[in-house]
This record gives structure tokens, C-alpha cells and sequence, in this order.
């Protein structure tokens, strides 16, 4: 197959390898949203105090929660890359299709800037306190770890997937290990909640505010459905390892917020000038092991994420590109690697930009609210997926139960996030919202002439109910 | 030392990604563009099994 070269006839396909199982979806899925229990989420308990973050925790818990349940269904079923891009494909239309692919790219780049920018600090950070002697400079190991991170994603999805599943491992296990280390079964002698833990400080408006950061804790788990051309078994191990994903997120960001507010008081960790509160912890900790530990675990974090990040983005951006929303030249497949090279290669510049000239704050807001406008869409899309194709009319992999209520659970969080960003972050919000619409005139006008419109439609699903 | 190694992290980095655009460009010129972009979207084996 890869030895197809020029002059030849009757080219054969070269696809997506589907080599994943339910463990790389997990390790995507976790390995992005990890590095938001090592840092960000405290800004949360800037708003709201640490009950109001506790509050924010579990509401935008319940949030990820139907995020997880409704992609496990939808996805399981849709197995194309570009996950929730592909989704809105076939349930809703073109227009809403671009906009859903570029919420994911948009919220995937930023991540990935953020990642390695924390990778650039965290070298300075970790030099310092571990040897005594910084590098004067955080830009090269920002260069350097996104390079290595494109490269592992150039070779091939198993490698990088793999090498995500051990690193959030080890990052996942680091949580658990400061957990024991602090001695939660003693209350009193290293964890003091009883003395730290205060009233809501801003009242039930500072818990509203909290929402907005309240979804580092979570965000990317959505990005599982990326992997959904590439995994062996798409009705088993997308629903596995997504649902598998946010129940060790809901387990890590429980115990994170318990250690940070049992040792550090609101008001340092609401504000943390260190970046990462649960290395503040293992340093006041007094052991040298839980310092180094944790030192290696928030790194990790920080590159598991990048490289999910990497992987999503580019599946993204390639399926747009096949479906010729955007160029056709996007969907090269690697034929000795089988990835989407050229949209991996493509996105390396922009994520560089942003990650060496745009604050850490910035970056984020862009992905937050880019993830957030992926979230609004979704209740309408399993609406409109169990209308079109209610149960029994095609083999799902994943039903959920409660249908229509986490859809409308879902809606009503989004919208409540939503002012809560409003709140901190208006105008870029407001900004974000003028760059979808201009995003979207683009599409109408100059782009969606060159869509093949008979083609997009790819599952052998039968005529949705209605047409 | 630090000065050194950032250096080194810079160079590393250039080689990396120039390595990947290399890559990419002989990849382009080997493989026809038809081929290339010749994937399709994927299909779950439970649609498979429902049309089999």
C-alpha cells in the first residue's frame, strides 16, 4: 500500500492506522486534562473561597459528566476522526460542522500553547528549587518540548498514545501518593481544615465566578472522540476509556482540593504566584521524595497534555480538510506513519506563537471558551441524533440513560459558565463570539462552494426519521 | 552550563522540525497527491456486523 508512487494507477487508500485500545483513549482523554489539577483550577478558590471552588467543582463535575455520557453514545456510533466535527456532520449540518472543527482545533492549539509555556516555567521553577542554579531563559524548553511532542506525533498514534498513557500514569499517581503522604487519616496534624477552611468569602456570586475556572479540573476529556478512527473497537473502547477518564478525574480533583485547602490558607492558593499549588504542597510538605515527586508529576501533566493536545488538534484539522472545508492538501495521510503530517507540521507555527508571546491567562480564556461553545453544541446534538436515529434504528456502542435529562442539565450549566466567564472575561468572550460569526461568513461565502455535499455524509446509517 | 544547554535545546529543536519538514517534502514528491489524500472516514466494526 505504501509503495503506491507517482504513475501508477488505481491509487488504494491510505487511512488512519486503527491500532488503539481502551487504555490510549483513556491516556488521551486524562493525559489532556491532568495538568488541571496541578495548576489553574485554584484560581477558582480566588473567586469563591474553598468551599465556593469545592461547590464549582461539583457543578462543573456534573457538567463533564454529561459531556462524557452524550459523546460515549454519539461517538461510539460515529467513528471518524475530528470526533465532535464529525458528529455534527452527520446530526446537524455543514455550517454548524466548521464551526464545531474549529471550537476544537482553537481549544486544542491554545491548550497545547499553555502546556508548554507551563513546561518552559515549570524547567525554570524546578531548576531552581531542585539545584540551586535556574536557566536564565523558560523559551528554549518551550521550543524544545513541543518539538519532541510533534515529532512523537509525526511518528505514529500508538507511540504517542502509549507514552501518554505512562506519563499521566505517573502524574495521576503522584496525586495519590501526596495524598497518603499528607496523612488524611489524621487529621489535624499536616492537613488543617478545621483552621483554614472559611465561610464563602464573595457569598453564592463568587461560587458563580468560580465556574469559569472551576472547569480546569476537566477540560478536555471530549478530546477521547478524536481518537474515534483510530481505535480497534470504536463501540467498546471509546465509551471505556472516556467514561473510565472522568471518573479518575473526579477522584484526582477531589483529592487535590482536599490536600491544597487542608495546608495552604484561600487566599495563597486563590492566587498562587507559584503556578502550581499541589507543588507548593509537596514543598512545605518536608519531604525532599514528595518535592522531587510532585516536581516530576506536574510536568508530566503538563506534557501528557500538550501531546493530547497534538493529536486532537491535527485529527481536527485534517478531517476538515477532507471533507474540504479547508484545503484537501490537510488530509495527507502518512503513508510509513499513517498521521496526518501536514496538518500536524501546519499547526507547530501557531502553537509556538501563542506559546511564546501570548500570557498563560490569554491562552487559556481561548481555549476555555472554545471548549465551552463545543459543550453548548452538544445537547443539541444528541437531540437532534436521537430524533433523526432514535434507539433500535442503528447499533450504538454506549446508550445513555436519562436521555433527555443530561442534555438539559448540560444546557443549563453552559449557560450558567458562560455568564460566569462573562464576568471575568467579557470582552474576550465577546471577541471570540465576533471571530466565530466572521469565521462562519468566510465558510458560507468563499469556502463551502468547494464541499462535496453528497460525500460528507459517510456512516451507512439508514434515512433519519422525518426525511 | 545552563547557557549551554539552551543552546543545545534551541539546536535540537531547529533539527527537529526541520527533519519533519524534510520528511514531509520527500514524502510529497514520492506519493502522488491523489494518493495521499486518499483516506476515508472510518467505519465501526458494529456497523459492520449490522450490514454483514
Amino acid at each position: 500500500m505504501a509503495d503506491q508512487a507517482i504513475g501508477q494507477s488505481r491509487p488504494q487508500a491510505i487511512n488512519l492506522l486503527k491500532v488503539l485500545g481502551p487504555v490510549h483513549v483513556w491516556a488521551l482523554g486524562v493525559g489532556i486534562v491532568l495538568v488541571g489539577e496541578f495548576m489553574g483550577w485554584n484560581y477558582a478558590v480566588g473567586k469563591g473561597g474553598a468551599l465556593g471552588c469545592l461547590i464549582a467543582m461539583w457543578v462543573i463535575g456534573l457538567l463533564y459528566t454529561c459531556v462524557a455520557m452524550i459523546d460515549s453514545e454519539i461517538t461510539s456510533t460515529v467513528a471518524a476522526a475530528g470526533g465532535q466535527y464529525a458528529q455534527a456532520k452527520h446530526t446537524i449540518g455543514p455550517l454548524m460542522a466548521f464551526n464545531v472543527g474549529l471550537y476544537l482545533v482553537f481549544a486544542y492549539t491554545m491548550l497545547e500553547a499553555g502546556d508548554v509555556q507551563v513546561v518552559g516555567y515549570l524547567v525554570q521553577i524546578g531548576a531552581g528549587d531542585l539545584t540551586g542554579s535556574a536557566p536564565t531563559n523558560w523559551q528554549p524548553w518551550v521550543l524544545l518540548s513541543l518539538m519532541i511532542l510533534a515529532w512523537l506525533n509525526y511518528r505514529g498514534v500508538f507511540m504517542t498514545l502509549t507514552v501518554n498513557f505512562w506519563i499521566t500514569f505517573i502524574a495521576f499517581l503522584s496525586i495519590i501518593v501526596l495524598f497518603i503522604g499528607v496523612e488524611p487519616w489524621n487529621p489535624g496534624k499536616i492537613l488543617l481544615h478545621k483552621d483554614l477552611l472559611t465561610d464563602l468569602p464573595y457569598g453564592w456570586l463568587g461560587v458563580l465566578a468560580a465556574l469559569h475556572f472551576a472547569i480546569w479540573f476537566y477540560l478536555g476529556i471530549e478530546g477521547t472522540c478524536q481518537a474515534a478512527e483510530e481505535v480497534r473497537s470504536p463501540g467498546r473502547a471509546l465509551p471505556l476509556g472516556t467514561i473510565t477518564g472522568i471518573i479518575t478525574l473526579l477522584i484526582a480533583a477531589g483529592l487535590t482540593w482536599y490536600v491544597a485547602v487542608g495546608l495552604l490558607p484561600w487566599e495563597y492558593v486563590g492566587w498562587d504566584l507559584e503556578l502550581a499549588p499541589l507543588y507548593d504542597v509537596a514543598k512545605i510538605s518536608g519531604s525532599k521524595f514528595l518535592h522531587i515527586f510532585l516536581f516530576i508529576g506536574t510536568l508530566f501533566s503538563a506534557i501528557a497534555s500538550a501531546n493530547g493536545c497534538i493529536n486532537d488538534a491535527s485529527r481536527a484539522w485534517f478531517s476538515m480538510g477532507r471533507d474540504r472545508y479547508l484545503p484537501v492538501w490537510f488530509a495527507a495521510v502518512h503513508p510509513k506513519y499513517r498521521t496526518p503530517f501536514r496538518s500536524i507540521i501546519f499547526l507547530i507555527p501557531i502553537a509556538i506563537i501563542f506559546a511564546l508571546y501570548v500570557p498563560l491567562a490569554q491562552v487559556i480564556t481561548f481555549s476555555i471558551l472554545s471548549g465551552l461553545l463545543n459543550y453548548t453544541f452538544m445537547p443539541i446534538n444528541m437531540w437532534k441524533f436521537r430524533r433523526k436515529w432514535p434507539l433500535g434504528t442503528i447499533i450504538r456502542g454506549f446508550e445513555h440513560p436519562f436521555h433527555p435529562l443530561p442534555a438539559a442539565v448540560l444546557l443549563a450549566l453552559c449557560i450558567a459558565t458562560f455568564f460566569a466567564v462573562y464576568l471575568g472575561y467579557g470582552h474576550q468572550l465577546l471577541a471570540m463570539m465576533l471571530f466565530y460569526i466572521v469565521a462562519s461568513i468566510w465558510f458560507v461565502v468563499f469556502r463551502y462552494k468547494y464541499v462535496r455535499r453528497a460525500d460528507q455524509f459517510t456512516m451507512p446509517w439508514p434515512r433519519p426519521q422525518g426525511y | 552550563m545552563w547557557d549551554i544547554l539552551e543552546w543545545a535545546a534551541w539546536a535540537v529543536s531547529a533539527a527537529i522540525f526541520l527533519w519533519m519538514v524534510y520528511d514531509a517534502w520527500q514524502v510529497s514528491q514520492k506519493y502522488s497527491e491523489d494518493t495521499l489524500i486518499s483516506s476515508r472516514e472510518g467505519v465501526d466494526e458494529l456497523v459492520e456486523k449490522k450490514g454483514s
